[in-house]
């Protein structure tokens, strides 16, 4: 579904990542673990398009098709969705009407009658059970004054409305509590099929207890210096990143 | 950064969509300003002596009066000597009834959307067409009459209502109260009436929809609005001219009497033309909108979407002279290309308890100046007086300014007033979110500025707030990249 080969891409003149290469097939789920500062968010925001970074190498096949090529908005309408580590506000538009939005001109794209606000309403209250959302929270400014635990919850909602191929979660565990993690989780396993695939950037294990990983990957300094499977995760857990580091850093010398 | 430009250079504005004219056969005043126009504006109204002569009047102060140069807003001279003051599509005879309106005319406004025909019309809004200089048509007018609400062109009330003109014209803006004022008395050919009498409450709403159509001829009308005590009115006021390389000369007096616990709404949707993507063509929109509200517990407040003319200089006001009496201002003003906009409100308390209440929106893009410029006064008797003020403004670009001038002057300690103001951009990591999400730049743009000015469209009617939310986004259509 994904191939990423040997991708390269700086903001402002600083390479941030350096040569990155990943293989996604539908079905799976990756995690990507690594230090503050590695990569991960760039990797993430170069797959959905953001124009600050500039891509100087390398390439990205998403269902065949040159990822890089498109934009941001049609790479959403073709399956890719982002969950933000740091989700924006939109003062005075409310989650409903962003994602009817949203929801609407991505079904346009995909060929589908747009959704009228009866039916809206209904698909919106199937997903609302999905992650446990409150509508209340639907219906202030888009981000406005969230916690920062409603803010991933409400990205996770998004997600659930806009049925990607492709889910890249940016540290949605952050600041979400015990029985959140728990809830937001596995509104993302009931979205999982054969046919999607997820990536999950995260910093910690307790996570992938929830949304378990198929392969983990450790990036640093923006390359991927290593990869496993869901152990790797446990034994970064113990052992912390030095060991990880030192490794790539005698491999690059 | 220099991404944010990148995106602004894209800039393509979506041409302005009102921007055709019709020919009609016109009757139409010489071309030039002397007090033989005046004479032969009244006449060809056939006007009552007494208006002549305060016509004349205002004219002749006019003439010691100089131009206002103390808006933030640069123009070449206008040369007043260089228009027409009147211009009326030539009917047969005059019109008794809708049926009898030239349906030449009917289309122009059937073209903008506004049905003059009373069946087809959705719902409850009446509503007056003002083309050029002339009333073309009011609809509804049995209905209203029935409750006693006059509601027609301001010449036909000049004939039918002379001794409610006579005492409220230039009641709430004196013929001397500044230069454009002054020349609106003397040369205003024509404007909506509305009169509620007390205790109604105005079922539908009242409307007007002005429209310039003939080249080289300033519009100046003027509409009068009196609330008797305890009633309603809702009023809407809409605009629109073709698009010509010329720039035209809008000047209107909008007057507003609230008598004791009467309630008066007028929103504006102001969509004159703009002027081309180079800064050429345009209206100029010299505009005086004051409301008093004389009696107690009574409110007036004002509503408005300013996404037109090359020029706009427009402080809609509010005088709170009754006790407990309650002014509002609601603005959002977009700019965009080269237009310039210096607007506001001037809330002046006078009688004890009064509060005023102004959040304006300003919304730059393109290489647009957008100025408010607001003042708060309360005067020595005004116990308690409270005022609140929001003034945001959002920029799109860095080639664009936004600037606030807010005055105050407060004579009674007992007062309270409070000031916000915020500017913002519109960030990229909003529309970055959004194209996220599958919306296009273009409607994710109209999804942020709607949603900023939300506060704003939520005063509007219905109907209106539907209009304006789209107007605000062809506004601004291809503003980013
Ligand atoms: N405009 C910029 N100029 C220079 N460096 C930048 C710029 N923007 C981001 N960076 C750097 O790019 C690096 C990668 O950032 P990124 O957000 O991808 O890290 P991350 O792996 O997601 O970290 P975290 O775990 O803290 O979320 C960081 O060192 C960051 O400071
Ligand atoms: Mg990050």
């Amino acid at each position: 579904m994904l191939t990423i080969k040997n991708l390269h891409a700086s903001i402002e003149g600083n390479p941030i990542l350096k040569g990155i290469n990943l293989e996604v097939k539908a079905g799976e789920v990756h995690a990507i673990m690594g230090p503050n500062g590695s990569g991960k968010s760039t990797l993430a925001s170069v797959l959905a398009g953001r124009e600050e970074y500039e891509i100087t190498e390398g390439e990205v096949l998403f269902k065949n098709k040159d990822l890089l090529d498109l934009a941001p908005e049609d790479r959403a309408r073709e399956g890719v969705f982002l969950a933000f580590q740091y989700p924006v506000e939109i003062p005075g538009v409310s989650t409903t009407n962003f994602l009817r939005t949203a929801v609407n001109q991505v079904r346009e794209y995909r060929g589908q009658e747009p959704l009228d606000a009866v039916k809206f309403l209904s698909v919106m209250k199937e997903k609302m059970k999905l992650v446990e959302i409150d509508q209340k929270l639907l219906s202030r400014s888009l981000n406005e004054g969230f916690s920062g635990g409603e803010k991933k919850r409400n990205e996770i909602f998004q997600m659930a409305m806009l049925e990607p191929t492709l889910s890249i979660l940016d540290e949605t565990d952050s600041g979400l509590d015990i029985d959140a993690l728990r809830i937001v989780s596995n509104g993302v396993n009931k979205l999982k099929s054969a046919e999607t695939a997820t990536i999950v950037v995260t910093h910690y294990q307790r996570l992938l207890e929830y949304i378990v990983p198929d392969f983990v990957h450790v990036l640093y300094n923006g390359r991927i210096v290593k990869s496993g499977t869901k152990e790797l995760a446990l034994e970064l857990e113990e052992k912390g990143y030095d060991w990880i580091k030192e490794e790539a850093n005698a491999a690059s010398v | 950064m220099s991404k944010d430009n990148q995106i602004l250079e894209e800039f393509t504005s979506k041409e302005y969509e009102h921007g055709w004219s019709v020919n009609y056969e016109a009757d139409e005043a010489p071309i030039g300003l002397n007090e033989d126009i005046i004479k032969w504006i009244s006449a060809k109204k056939e006007e009552p002596q007494w208006l002549l002569d305060w016509r004349l009047k205002a004219f002749r102060h006019w003439q010691e009066m100089t131009e206002p140069e103390w808006a933030n807003v640069t123009y070449p001279k206008i040369d007043l000597q260089a228009l027409r003051y009147y211009s009326a599509p030539k009917q047969a005879k005059k019109p008794k009834s809708l049926d009898e309106i030239d349906p030449e005319l009917l289309q122009i406004y059937e073209r903008l959307g506004i049905s003059l025909n009373e069946q087809k019309r959705l719902q409850g809004i009446a509503v007056d067409a003002v083309l050029d200089s002339v009333s073309v048509g009011t609809t509804f007018k049995e209905t209203l009459s029935k409750l006693g609400i006059i509601f027609c062109s301001f010449s036909e009330a000049v004939q039918e209502h002379p001794e409610l003109v006579k005492k409220y014209l230039g009641s709430v803006v004196p013929m001397t109260d500044n230069y454009y004022a002054a020349l609106n008395s003397a040369v205003f050919s024509d404007g909506s009436f509305c009169y509620i009498p007390s205790g109604v409450r105005c079922p539908m709403e009242l409307s007007t929809y002005f429209r310039i159509n003939a080249a080289n001829t300033g519009q100046f009308e003027r509409t009068l609005i009196v609330a008797e005590d305890d009633s309603y009115v809702s009023y809407l006021e809409g605009c629109t001219a073709p698009q010509r390389d010329e720039n035209q000369l809008h000047a209107a007096v909008v007057e507003i009497y609230a008598a004791k616990n009467a309630e008066v709404k007028y929103s504006t949707v102001q969509n004159w033309f703009p002027g081309d993507k180079e800064g050429k063509g345009g209206i100029y929109n010299f505009v005086t909108k004051r409301g008093i509200c004389a009696g107690d517990n009574s409110k007036i407040s004002w509503t408005q979407v300013e996404t037109g003319s090359a020029v706009t200089w427009k402080y809609p006001s509010c005088i709170l002279k009754g006790d407990n009496s309650v002014g509002e201002f609601y603005s959002v003003a977009v700019t965009n290309n080269y237009q310039q906009a210096d607007t506001g409100t001037k809330m002046i308390h006078i009688g004890k308890n009064t509060k005023s209440r102004i959040v304006s929106k300003g919304i730059s893009a393109g290489k647009s100046q957008n100025s408010y410029r607001g003042q708060v006064q309360v005067m020595k008797r005004a116990t308690n007086a409270r005022n609140f003020s929001q003034c945001d403004s959002l920029l799109m670009g860095d080639k664009c300014g936004a600037h606030t001038f807010p005055y105050i002057d407060i004579q009674n300690s007992t007062a309270m007033v409070e000031h916000e103001a915020t500017t913002s951009k519109i960030g990229e990591d909003q529309l970055f979110y959004c194209n996220q999400r599958g919306i296009s730049t273009e409607d994710a743009v109209a999804l942020i500025v709607n949603g900023y000015a939300k506060e704003v469209l939520n005063q509007l009617p219905m109907e209106f707030a539907v209009e304006a939310q789209k107007l605000l986004a062809l506004t601004l259509e291809g503003s980013v990249g």
